[in-house]
This record gives structure tokens, C-alpha cells and sequence, in this order.
């Protein structure tokens, strides 16, 4: 582990950036909704569900800054994101094929 | 960690460690995803078992008010990390406003949400209620992962609140200043969960007609 001071550290993301990435949770909000209105069959829960995964990516990497803190951040979300997707992975694989 | 004394530490004469309290933090919300997760699972299960209840059901939300409450938080998001932002310049009376701007927009939530609920219960939809008993399987399923989901969400809210309200007057007392404001940190990555949540609440109940 490297030492950094707290000083260097110290990522100020401007008001700028964080307007700009409400613009686009904003704008993701509306084509979501827009999305609802039309019968995509089958493609509904996928379009939701990934327009909502691109919001928290956002999120997370900007307004929670994990794009900007160390790398044990990153890896830590890693993992207990996989340990989820392995739950509902193994949740369906049970409920959907039998 | 290296021991050195950095210009922080040889200032203030305590032992601090920002990202460890910042790591504290993320596990803790870790927690919640599981907590979470698991009713989305429950969620996900019981809608793939009924399809055309949870279509059914869902008709009975009204997607404005979806909509505005997902506007409010989002913007809520926005002004508690823009705060984080004053705190660093130093801009201490903006960075209190900003987290006092989230706390009122929070509050708009949770009255959007007591409106919401209370029209629901007038029709005669809530837990046990003789309306909701007659329902099909399904839509008495679906109506009762929609009070628990948005109920512990909304739970979530009013902590989230307490929370940012205890940052505030730590701010006001300079208990968080420009040189250590990890707990308004802290206090703002909670806030922001509550928004994730709310992102995949939203179209899983509001929009998949």
C-alpha cells in the first residue's frame, strides 16, 4: 500500500460534472418511462432492468465516487456484486429450467 | 498504511483513517444489498410464477407519481454530493444548504409516498384488507411485495434523513470541516443507496405493465 497523504487524496469533482450526470439519470428516467408505454413483449423486464443498471452505474462511479477513491473500493463492490449475481443466478436456474 | 505524518494528521493530533471509515461504510451498505436483494429475488420469483397478476396489479400504480418521486431522488443524489464538493472549497454555509436541500427533498418523497399509499388504502388495497383478500394469488402477492419493498425503502428514507440531519448540526458545530468531512461523506454514500434502491423499485413496480 502506497502512502498518500490526505491532501493528495482529495478528488473535488466540480458542480459541473455532477449536473451534467443528473442530466443523463434524468434523460435514462424518461426513456424508461417512455419505454413502458410500448409492448416490447419479452424485452420489458431486459430494457428496465438495464436502463436501471447504466443509472447505478452512474451513480456509483460519480456521485459515490468510486471512480475516483483506491482500487480496493472497486474490487470490494466486485465482489459483492458477483456474490448477488450468484444468488440470482442460482435462484433461477432452479426456477426457470425445472 | 505507512506511519509517516502526513500534514493532516501532524494538524489535527488524532488518529484518523478516512478511507478505512469509508470502507466501514461500504460494507455496511453491502448489508443492505443483501437485505434488498433478497425481496428483489423474491420479487423476481414470484413475478416469473405470475405473470399476468403482477400485469394486472401493477395498472394500479399511478406512474406520474413514480416518476416525480424518481426525479426527487435523483435530485436529492445530486445536491448531497454536490455538497461533499462546498465542504472541500471550504464553502461551509453552502455545503450545510445543499444537505438541508436533500433533507426537503426527501420529505417531498415521503409525502408523495403518504399521499400515494393512503389513496391506495381508501380503494380498500392494503395487507389483510377484504378487497385485497378477494384479489387473484398472484395479485395479493404483488400488492404485498409493494408495501414491503416501498415501506422498508421509505424506512430507508426517514433514516437517511436522521442521518444527513446529524451531518448537518456536525457541520454547523464544525465537527466536519474543510480538513475532515468523512462522515458527511459517509452520510451521503447512505443517501445514495437509498436512490439505487429506488432505481430498480421504480420500474419493477411503476412501469412493467
Amino acid at each position: 500500500m502506497s502512502d498518500h497523504s490526505h491532501a493528495e487524496k482529495v478528488h473535488i469533482v466540480s458542480y459541473g460534472q455532477y449536473f451534467l450526470i443528473w442530466l443523463g439519470l434524468l434523460a435514462l428516467t424518461i426513456i424508461t418511462v417512455a419505454l413502458g408505454g410500448i409492448d416490447l413483449g419479452d424485452w420489458v423486464v431486459i430494457t428496465a432492468l438495464t436502463i436501471a443498471s447504466i443509472k447505478t452505474m452512474l451513480v456509483l462511479n460519480i456521485f459515490m465516487h468510486l471512480k475516483f477513491e483506491e482500487r480496493m473500493f472497486r474490487i470490494f463492490v466486485l465482489v459483492a456484486g458477483i456474490t448477488m449475481a450468484i444468488f440470482i443466478i442460482l435462484i433461477f436456474s432452479d426456477y426457470a429450467f425445472y | 498504511m505507512s506511519t509517516q505524518p502526513t500534514a493532516a494528521n501532524a494538524v489535527s493530533h488524532v488518529h484518523r483513517d478516512d478511507t478505512g471509515s469509508k470502507l466501514g461504510m461500504w460494507l455496511f451498505l453491502f448489508t443492505e444489498l443483501i437485505l434488498f436483494g433478497g425481496l428483489f429475488i423474491i420479487y423476481a420469483v414470484y413475478r416469473f410464477n405470475n405473470g399476468e397478476a403482477f400485469h394486472l396489479a401493477a395498472k394500479e400504480l399511478d406512474r406520474l407519481v413514480g416518476t416525480v418521486n424518481t426525479i426527487i431522488l435523483l435530485t436529492s443524489s445530486m445536491t448531497v454530493a454536490m455538497s461533499i464538493t462546498a465542504m472541500q472549497e471550504g464553502r461551509k454555509k453552502f455545503s450545510m444548504a445543499l444537505v438541508g436541500i436533500t433533507i426537503v427533498l426527501a420529505g417531498a418523497f415521503l409525502l408523495n409516498k403518504y399521499f400515494e399509499w393512503g389513496h391506495k388504502i381508501e380503494k380498500g388495497i392494503y395487507p389483510k384488507s377484504p378487497e385485497m383478500m378477494n384479489m387473484p394469488h398472484g395479485e395479493i402477492l404483488y400488492f404485498g411485495l409493494y408495501y414491503t419493498m416501498t415501506g422498508l425503502h421509505a424506512l430507508h428514507v426517514i433514516i437517511g434523513m436522521t442521518v444527513l440531519a446529524v451531518v448537518m448540526r456536525q457541520m454547523s458545530r464544525g465537527v466536519i470541516n474543510k480538513d475532515s468531512y468523512v462522515r458527511l461523506e459517509s452520510g451521503a454514500l447512505y443517501w445514495h443507496l437509498v436512490d439505487v434502491i429506488w432505481i430498480f423499485l421504480f420500474p419493477l413496480f411503476y412501469l412493467l405493465h
